[in-house]
């Protein structure tokens, strides 16, 4: 009886053991794992780590500059608008301010949209000024910190610096009542003035269900080698050329337009998901601005991207490690970009396959509605979860300012 | 968007570039007009104002670049390969010269942008930057070859992730026999199989004995192949000849079963036309399945009205193109067969090789159906009982079908058949047709026409066929032509229809009025 109890404990045990062992083995076959300089830390689960506390502002901030213009829902920036929606119904908010790490402000800067669908930013800091003197008059928190544990949304080309255009944007530099708060953007660039340290960068948004319902079966073989779709040269802005992409888009157009491994061109072409899944190499070159939603795509879709954007910083860059999924390329290089390609070992093509193909990859890049585990939301509670406990030097002693409220251009100082 | 603000700024650019490169000249132009400085300082002006003109660009801003352009950014010197749209990269003192007024900000930048090495800085910096282009903006031969390998190598682990996980050995049994279509037949099946993914025996059947000439093209594909002997001839009846590939068909089954091979048996007559696709939809047959098979029935030369009322019949039938295959119900069980409806051509299909009329397939052709190779083995674990000993069967089988004692147990395939992976064709040269051994003419063909207006008035009374072809030509010519006809004195004929030799009108003329 005894015996046969033991028996029957080793069975299962062994039993166990070999699952387990064997679904590790076959999941190394297809995909590996992430870890980037914060660990494996993709599959984290923010809840319980932190706590949001969410201002409510008057609709004017939010709620009615949506209902004027619903195209903000569908472009690259709506993260602001489903950040905030996830936010509410999140099991991380709560609703005593007294016990919350971090503070949001749920205001849409971003939304404010030309009849072509591009966003003016010319009143994004009166609209920001004002909703912080809203909350720093009605709430003790902001000025408590000043805005250090506070996080803000900022999806635009240059992030809270406010402007489309780089010159401008790099003038006014981030908004200086914004520099003490954690900025939640897609711009990042190493070294320039629109990028704080500890700020998170994200990925902008891209629609989930349209880009998994141009799917396509996973055996269909790779058969072109660079695929790119977009502008090279902005005629209407730059005719010159040379200033768009700082012409590494035009050099790219200029080098390999006749090269049968690049499949680059213009075209708006209806196959565009399904031509990027039949690609090794997805080109992601800056434009106007160094990100562009073409890394998620290539990201969700399996082709490897190649950045060519010298010193940008990647989405969740402490997260991923991009340098072992991507292949970046100076903007200098890019003359050789076919010898760059060509000479990268097969093995090493491989594993960055392997690595694309890993779902939590695929979930890091995404805003899906409504949140999954280990999407865009929660990795961006993960990074704000991961700068807490906050310094002792972020309260500031009775009295003490360190922002200057009247700084910055004097248009910024009107009333919103 | 950016359109007001960038053209803005950069009229303000132009205009002040404008004035300021020119501003010392202007200052000396308003002096003494008639000293040689001033007039030097002219002469130059005037002279830079024309290389403008002709090149199409601020010549100035060049001349400043090359002679203010600091060591920080020499990179950006040496990166002008192309000289007919040069354009600047600004550097931190020509932003300074040229553009101080309109764009305060590049003052912010340049304290970072003046040191090189130092760490903290930016190397990007904001502003034109130079279109860089390599000396020869080609493909490079070498680095397509390796990108190809590299897509090769990506394809194959696809393969090894989604496609047939354990992929078995495909064994191709092939009857041929020597004649004038062999070649051009076995060059496609060869090919076909040259491009399978998976491993692969070829066991080739030859009527009559191996010959040289199947041997040699054999060997020019690098596949696995075993090629065997039948002892007769082939007939030259239709009916006959498939009758013979049955046998030829055993036979190679029966190596099969004393050589043990393992894998997936299928049949690929050489004039046959495969997909890849089949080759991947048979790693999914258990014991035996069956894939849907498309009819060319050829109606080479059938005269209008035959060609009408088969027409006619088919369109009742309302089938574009005749499929043999399994049938299946809604819930994809094999129920019924799609066999070839042969009455429309009753009386009317061909009976010799030799004849124009249709041929005809079995009403199941043997390449529709797919084995496991275990079916004809002697002895095999888990054989089933429903397939017949491969020594008990009598030589003349109907179809695959009489392998089996229950026809139930066929698995359909390509998705239950609605898909069509294979395409059967007979087509064949007369039964006389001569062609030069392995396609190769030895010694070289001769002129002996030379261009004369009266056609072959030196051709050499050859063996009987060949008068027979140029009497029936020179019947059919009435007319001068002014025709330059290479005859050779060896056997260059062909079959009547394929007298494309001689690429000229004229012969193509008369060859239509032979049809």
């Amino acid at each position: 009886m005894r015996i046969s109890m033991w028996v029957f404990a080793l069975l299962l045990v062994s039993g166990f053991v070999c699952r387990v062992g064997a679904k590790g083995l076959d999941h190394s076959l297809h995909t590996e794992r992430i870890s980037g300089s914060a660990g494996d830390v993709l599959e984290d689960n923010p809840v319980g780590k932190l706590k949001v506390y969410i201002y409510e502002l008057p609709s004017k901030y939010n709620k009615k500059i949506l209902q004027k213009d619903p195209r903000c829902l569908t472009h690259m920036f709506a993260a602001e608008i489903f950040m905030h929606r996830f936010l509410l119904s999140s099991p991380v908010r709560t609703l005593n301010p007294e016990e919350a790490d971090w503070f949001y402000t749920p205001i849409y800067p971003t939304c404010d949209l030309t009849p072509t669908g591009l966003p003016l930013p010319f009143k994004s800091p009166r609209m920001m000024r004002s909703a912080i003197q809203l909350i720093s008059s009605n709430w003790p928190y902001w000025n408590r910190t000043e805005g250090a544990d506070h996080f803000f949304v900022v999806p635009h080309d240059f992030g809270a610096c406010f402007h489309y255009q780089e010159e401008k944007a790099i003038e006014r530099g981030i908004l200086p009542l914004l520099q003490r708060a954690t900025l939640v953007q897609t711009f990042g660039q190493r070294n320039h003035v629109c990028l704080n340290e500890g700020s998170i960068t994200i990925p902008p948004y891209a629609p989930p269900q349209k880009m998994q319902a141009h799917l396509i079966p996973q055996d269909t073989p790779r058969s072109i080698f660079v695929y790119f779709r977009g502008l090279f040269f902005d005629v209407n802005n730059d005719p010159e050329g040379g200033y768009y992409a700082r012409g590494a888009r035009a050099a790219v157009w200029e080098n390999f337009k006749d090269n049968p491994l690049f499949d680059i061109s213009t075209d708006h072409p209806v196959t565009y998901y399904e031509d990027m899944q039949r690609a090794v190499f997805c080109l992601c070159p800056l434009g106007w601005a160094p990100w562009s939603p073409r890394l998620v795509e290539a990201v969700i879709f399996g082709c490897i991207p190649v950045i060519i954007a010298d010193d940008i910083v990647l989405p969740f860059a402490d997260a991923i490690p991009w340098e072992q999924i991507g292949v970046f390329v100076a903007e200098e290089d890019v003359p050789n970009l076919d010898t760059i390609l060509t000479s990268i070992p097969p093995e090493v093509i491989l594993r960055k396959q392997r690595l694309l193909a890993n779902p939590s990859m695929k979930q890091a890049m995404l805003f899906p509605q409504p949140a999954q585990p280990g999407d865009a939301f929660h990795q961006i509670l993960n990074g704000l979860a991961r700068k807490l406990p906050h310094d002792k030097n972020v309260f500031l002693k009775p009295g003490e300012k360190i922002l200057n409220w009247t700084a910055g251009p004097v248009g910024d100082l009107k009333p919103w | 968007m950016k359109l007001l603000a960038l053209q803005q700024s950069y009229a303000n650019r132009r205009t002040n570039s404008f004035r300021t490169s020119s501003a010392p000249l202007d200052s000396s132009v308003d002096g003494a007009i008639k000293s040689p400085a001033a007039l030097f300082w002219l002469l130059l002006h005037g002279l830079c104002c024309l290389i403008s003109l002709v090149l199409g660009f601020r010549f100035s801003r060049l001349v400043f670049f090359l002679l203010f352009s600091t060591a920080s950014n020499s990179p950006a010197a040496t990166s002008l390969y192309e000289a007919t749209t040069p354009f600047l990269k600004t550097t931190s003192d020509i932003a300074g010269a040229l553009t101080f007024s309109s764009t305060p900000f590049l003052n912010l930048d340049s304290p970072a942008n003046k040191t090189v090495t130092g760490s903290s800085s930016s190397r990007v910096v904001v502003g034109r930057h130079g279109i860089r282009i390599r000396p020869w903006p080609h493909p490079n031969p070498v680095e397509v070859m390796k990108a190809h390998r590299i897509i090769e190598r990506v394809q194959r682990e696809q393969r090894l992730q989604h496609g047939v996980k354990n992929p078995r050995t495909v064994i191709v049994i092939t009857p041929t026999y020597v004649r004038t279509f062999q070649t051009l037949h076995l060059t496609g099946v060869m090919h076909s199989l040259m491009n399978v993914p998976y491993d692969l025996i070829w066991i080739v059947v030859e009527a009559g004995r191996t010959t040289k000439e199947t041997s040699t093209l054999l060997s020019k594909s690098n596949l696995q192949t075993i090629h065997i002997g039948f002892d007769q001839r082939m007939p030259d009846s239709w009916e006959d000849r498939h009758k013979m590939e049955t046998r030829m068909r055993l036979r190679a089954l029966r190596v099969v079963r004393e050589k043990k091979l393992d894998g997936i048996v299928m049949f690929a007559d050489d004039s046959n036309m495969h997909s890849m696709e089949l080759f991947d939809e048979i790693q999914n047959v258990k014991w035996i399945g069956a894939v849907s098979v498309g009819i060319l029935a050829h109606s080479g030369n059938t005269d209008e009205s035959l060609s009408s009322v088969i027409q006619k019949k088919e369109d009742e039938e309302n089938l574009p193109m005749p499929i043999q295959g399994p049938a299946c119900n809604s819930s994809q069980n094999l129920v019924g067969w799609h066999t070839f409806n042969s009455l429309p051509y009753v009386g009317k299909s061909a009976v010799y090789i030799d004849d124009r009329a249709t041929v005809l397939p079995r009403k199941l052709e043997w390449a529709g159906f797919v084995l496991n190779s275990r079916l004809v083995w002697k002895e095999a674990e888990d054989k089933p009982e429903w397939v017949k000993d491969l020594d008990t069967v009598e030589e003349d089988l109907e179809s695959a079908l009489s392998l089996l004692k229950d026809t139930s147990v066929v698995e359909p395939l390509g998705e239950c058949g609605r898909k069509v992976l294979l395409w059967w064709l007979r087509v064949e040269a007369r039964a006389d047709s001569k062609f030069p051994p392995g396609w190769i003419i030895n010694p070289p063909l001769e002129i002996t026409v030379p261009a004369k207006h009266t056609p072959w008035p030196d051709a050499p009374p050859e063996l009987p066929s060949t008068e027979k072809v140029i009497g029936i030509q020179e019947h059919a010519e009435k007319r001068p032509t002014k025709t330059r006809t290479p005859r050779s004195k060896h056997s260059s004929r062909s079959k009547r229809k394929h007298e494309a030799r001689v690429a000229n009108t004229q012969v193509s003329a008369r060859h239509s009025e032979n049809k």
